[in-house]
């Protein structure tokens, strides 16, 4: 118990003095997550409203590969990446192995389907005449798709912040492909790793900490946008 | 529809190149990847030895630290360009299949055999690392292993090994698979013996419950090599870069700080250097 | 064969789902400035057909002129679906004021501001909820959000506007106003207009036309006195409210009605059919007069009425239908007429009550008998 508080005490520190190492790695962590975040939004969000509003043959077998990648074991996801960028892989010549990039691309991958599943979730219990509706007041596909997506808004949001949660809070591929290079390629889920592994309890505590702050503080602002907008 | 999915993938393509692109990481040649054991990066030695080389060469180390098998297989495959390791038997037969080059010795530091201060299977002062194992078989004391094939892993298993004695399966044999540092947490939790290096030992003391029990054997000899993988066999391992940091970690300068380090936060130091001596020699 | 105002001609409309057919129109034509109401029961199509007609049901087999031009080759499917406006039975309004709601279909046109606020402000105000521009659409009443949906439809302009049973999610209370105002948006626009309704009331009082459907057929088009009062077929005529509807044979030709044979009594006509013929009668409820005086004859022998059909009958029933009294009886044949409450009372009708029945020759309207 004492070792909780001594690691909160610890947190307090190495936030309150701007600890350089600390602060590199959660920044780092932010943009790691936060840009795969915007990649899984871009994709996730076309390649869900794709799905949910046309007709193909097979589409009941792609829906349930969606959901089922929604529950893809991040660590999984690591070895297959690692596997693609390694030197004698099909990738490897773009050297990204262990680097931000690659720890990017594997989260990438990680919340994109989470995305794209409550993508196809949101759109599919929007009215089903509603699509009727904007046709007939002259939309072209494009702008469909645009009204379409602003009326799912709320829970595309949610898709936003669980991606985000799926990502910011991943261990298993970040560690695989990215290295956990000091100053490089090192975020507060495998710092944290590391340090417990070294047996420095208080310091991962104080990474545990931080990164549960950093996680609640962006879910705190997402969630008071979508909760302004919530039917009164 | 079609036009707007290859938008949007276009977009993410360049978000994302933006983004890989955005970090300060050097292009090709001068990435080195370094393959070594997590025990190696706790210890702390390579915080202070990296940047260092780095500032000195320009190149920029990628240190992987895993256990000591993935590190000899990464090796294997030309995934990395050199290794620093502490498994002879494993490296000697990397050597011989001929995936590395001139294997370097660089240092040593040693293993202890740590347990509860009651000690129970009463080893305290064996000089013997292969008779006190002996004593806690015949004790069926609890004896906790990492059981994760690291370096420190695969000494354990050759001490067993040698004393004749077979502890898989039996109760008071205990694995966890997990790293030095937390395998000494747990061993101190339960009470057992287990065999740790001692630089990990050392950092964690003030919180364990555990004592020095057997040390000096030569058989806890822990040695390190640096490796460099064969370029003949992957070509595009970088071999310069291997084998600029070889020669640094062999130096005598780096050498020199091997030495000293740990002295003023340990009292003793961790390591000891040993470039250009002999295996046989040491220990003596 | 369209004429000189058809804004939209369709031939050989044929929509076939899962193997069964559900509309088949090979001719339906749209004048200028008409509103056309398609009514029909649950099921006949009558949705289908309207969303054919707006192009937004695929596939469907046959050509659909807008003006003349074909829809899809001559005429660019986005202009036509520009030119038209399709208001639902649910609101479907979006996730936002009323304002944006209203000036949708204007933005999605690429408007400038300054015109869409104006023409928002000029479509709020015809339907009476101007005051409502900044609501949240989450928080309207069933009427409101109807009017909005309306409002929306017009803010455009429409050539054509069409409409699929907008009034029926709606409360008596919220119906009569918006379908009054509706009128009235209408009428004053001359938009050309046409509506869905499974409401017969309904089309008679707004439709200047009247297409009977069934099973994806249009059985009969016509003005509405026409189609109430001279229904091409049974079906036509049992929907359309006829309540009396008797089979029989034509007994008696003469020079202006003919005599039919129904069970064991003689209805007179005034059409021409061979004698022979097997027909159908169609009686209109409110063309039949109850009297409870015995006679029938005048003392000097002639006809106390001009009515030519005089009939003893007992009253089976009688059933209140809102504003009047349906009253179910038995001349011989069964037969329907509608009374007033105060008529009901002043005469005493109830069941066993013995009436006279008479109707005139020119309100028995005769089908042929296929």
């Amino acid at each position: 118990m004492e070792l909780i508080v001594e690691g909160i005490r610890k947190a307090f520190w190495l936030l309150v003095t701007g600890d350089p190492e600390v602060m590199g790695i959660t920044l780092l962590s932010l943009r790691v997550s936060g840009l795969a975040t915007l990649v899984s939004l871009v994709i996730g969000v076309a390649a869900g409203t794709l799905v949910a509003l046309t007709r193909f043959p097979g589409r009941g077998f792609v829906v349930s590969l969606i959901n089922t990648g929604m529950g893809l074991p991040p660590v999984v996801v690591g070895l297959f990446v690692t596997i693609l960028l390694w030197r004698s892989g099909p990738l490897g010549f773009l050297g990204m192995l262990y680097t931000p990039g690659a720890m990017i691309l594997a989260q990438a991958v990680i919340a994109t389907p989470i995305v794209m599943g409550i993508t196809l979730a949101a759109m599919q219990q929007l009215p089903k005449k509603l699509r009727l509706q904007i046709l007939a007041l002259g939309a072209t596909r494009l702008q469909l798709v645009w009204i379409l997506t602003k009326e799912a808004r709320l829970p595309l949001l949610a898709a936003v912040m669980a991606g985000f949660g799926g990502v910011i809070s991943e261990v298993g591929a970040s560690i695989m492909v990215g290295g956990n290079i000091k100053g490089y390629s090192r975020v507060l889920t495998t710092a944290t790793v590391m340090e417990t592994s070294r047996g420095n309890f208080d310091t991962a505590i104080a990474l545990g900490i931080i990164l549960l702050a950093l996680a609640f503080a962006v879910n705190l602002v997402l969630t008071h946008i979508q909760q302004k907008e919530r039917p009164r | 529809m079609k036009r707007l999915l290859c938008g949007l993938v276009i977009v993410c393509a360049l978000l994302f190149a933006a983004a890989a692109g955005a970090q300060q990481a050097p292009a090709g040649q001068r990435n080195i990847i370094l393959a070594t054991t997590t025990s190696t990066q706790d210890s702390g030695l390579l915080d202070v030895l990296i940047p260092l080389f780095e500032k000195k060469t320009g190149y920029f180390v990628k240190t992987i630290a895993v256990g000591s098998g993935q590190a000899m297989v990464m090796g294997q495959k030309g995934e990395a360009d050199v290794l620093l390791v502490h498994s002879p038997d494993a490296e000697e037969k990397f050597m011989a299949a001929g995936y590395g080059v001139n294997r370097r010795l660089v240092m040593h530091n040693d293993f202890i055999i740590v347990g509860p201060p009651v000690d129970r299977g009463g080893i305290k002062g064996t000089k013997s690392a292969g008779a006190a194992f002996k004593r806690i078989a015949g004790a069926k004391a609890l004896f906790m292993s990492r059981g994760d094939n690291s370096g420190t892993d695969a000494k354990e298993k050759a001490i067993w090994k040698a004393a004749g004695i077979a502890p898989e399966g039996q109760k008071w044999y205990q694995q966890t698979g997990l790293g030095m540092g937390q395998t000494l947490n747990v061993a101190s939790e339960k009470q057992t013996y287990t065999l740790a290096d001692r630089g990990t030992y050392l950092a964690l003391a003030k919180r364990l419950d555990l004592v020095i029990l057997v040390e000096g054997d030569r058989d806890l000899l822990n040695i390190y090599h640096v490796i460099e993988v064969n370029p003949a066999r992957w070509p595009k391992v970088n071999a310069g870069g291997a084998r600029a940091f070889a020669d640094f970690m062999v130096s005598p300068e780096t050498q020199a700080i091997v030495r000293a380090f740990g002295v003023d936060k340990f009292g003793s130091p961790l390591f000891f250097p040993d470039a250009g001596k002999r295996v046989e020699d040491l220990g003596k | 064969m369209s004429g000189a105002g058809a804004v939209i001609e369709g031939r050989g409309l044929r929509v076939t789902r899962g193997g069964s057919v559900i509309v088949d129109v090979p001719s339906l034509t749209v004048e200028e400035g008409e509103v056309l109401s398609l009514i029909g029961p649950n099921g006949a199509g009558k949705t289908t057909l309207l969303q054919t007609v707006s192009y937004l049901t695929k596939p469907f087999e046959g050509d659909l002129f807008f003006r003349g031009q074909r829809v899809g080759p001559e005429c660019p499917v986005l202009t036509y679906r520009r030119a038209i406006a399709m208001v639902f039975q649910e609101p479907l309004l979006f996730d936002a004021t009323v304002f944006e709601n209203v000036a949708s279909g204007l933005k999605i046109r690429g408007m400038k501001r300054v015109v869409i606020r104006q023409a928002v402000a000029e479509s709020l105000s015809r339907f009476g909820i101007a005051h409502l521009s900044d609501r949240s659409a989450r928080s309207l009443s069933g009427g409101e959000a109807q009017r909005t949906s309306l409002a929306r439809a017009f803010a455009i302009r429409p050539d054509i506007l069409l409409l699929d049973e907008p009034f029926a999610s709606l409360d008596p209370r919220s119906r009569e106003p918006l379908i009054e105002d509706m009128q009235a948006v209408v009428r004053s626009t001359g938009t050309t207009t046409v509506f869905v309704t499974h409401d017969l009331m309904e089309s008679l009082r707004l439709s200047d036309r009247i297409a009977v459907m069934d099973r994806g057929r249009i059985l009969q088009t016509g003005p509405p006195e026409e189609v109430l009062n001279a229904p091409v077929d049974e079906f036509v005529a049992s929907f359309v409210g006829v309540g009396t509807i008797l089979k029989g044979r034509v007994k008696k030709s003469g020079r202006d009605t003919v005599t039919v044979s129904v069970s064991d009594r003689e209805v007179e006509s005034a059409c021409f059919f061979p004698v022979g013929s097997h027909v159908i009668l169609c009686i209109r409820p409110e063309n039949v007069t109850l009297s409870v005086q015995d006679g029938t004859i005048r003392e000097d022998g002639g006809p106390v009425t001009s009515a030519r059909n005089v009939f003893p009958g007992t009253v089976t029933g009688v059933t209140p239908m809102g504003f009047y009294q349906k009253v179910s009886l038995d001349c011989g044949f069964p037969l329907v007429s509608y009374v007033t409450m105060q008529s009901r009372e002043s005469l005493k009708l109830a069941e066993g009550r013995r009436v006279t029945v008479s109707f005139k020759a020119t309100a028995v309207h005769v089908i042929k008998k296929e």
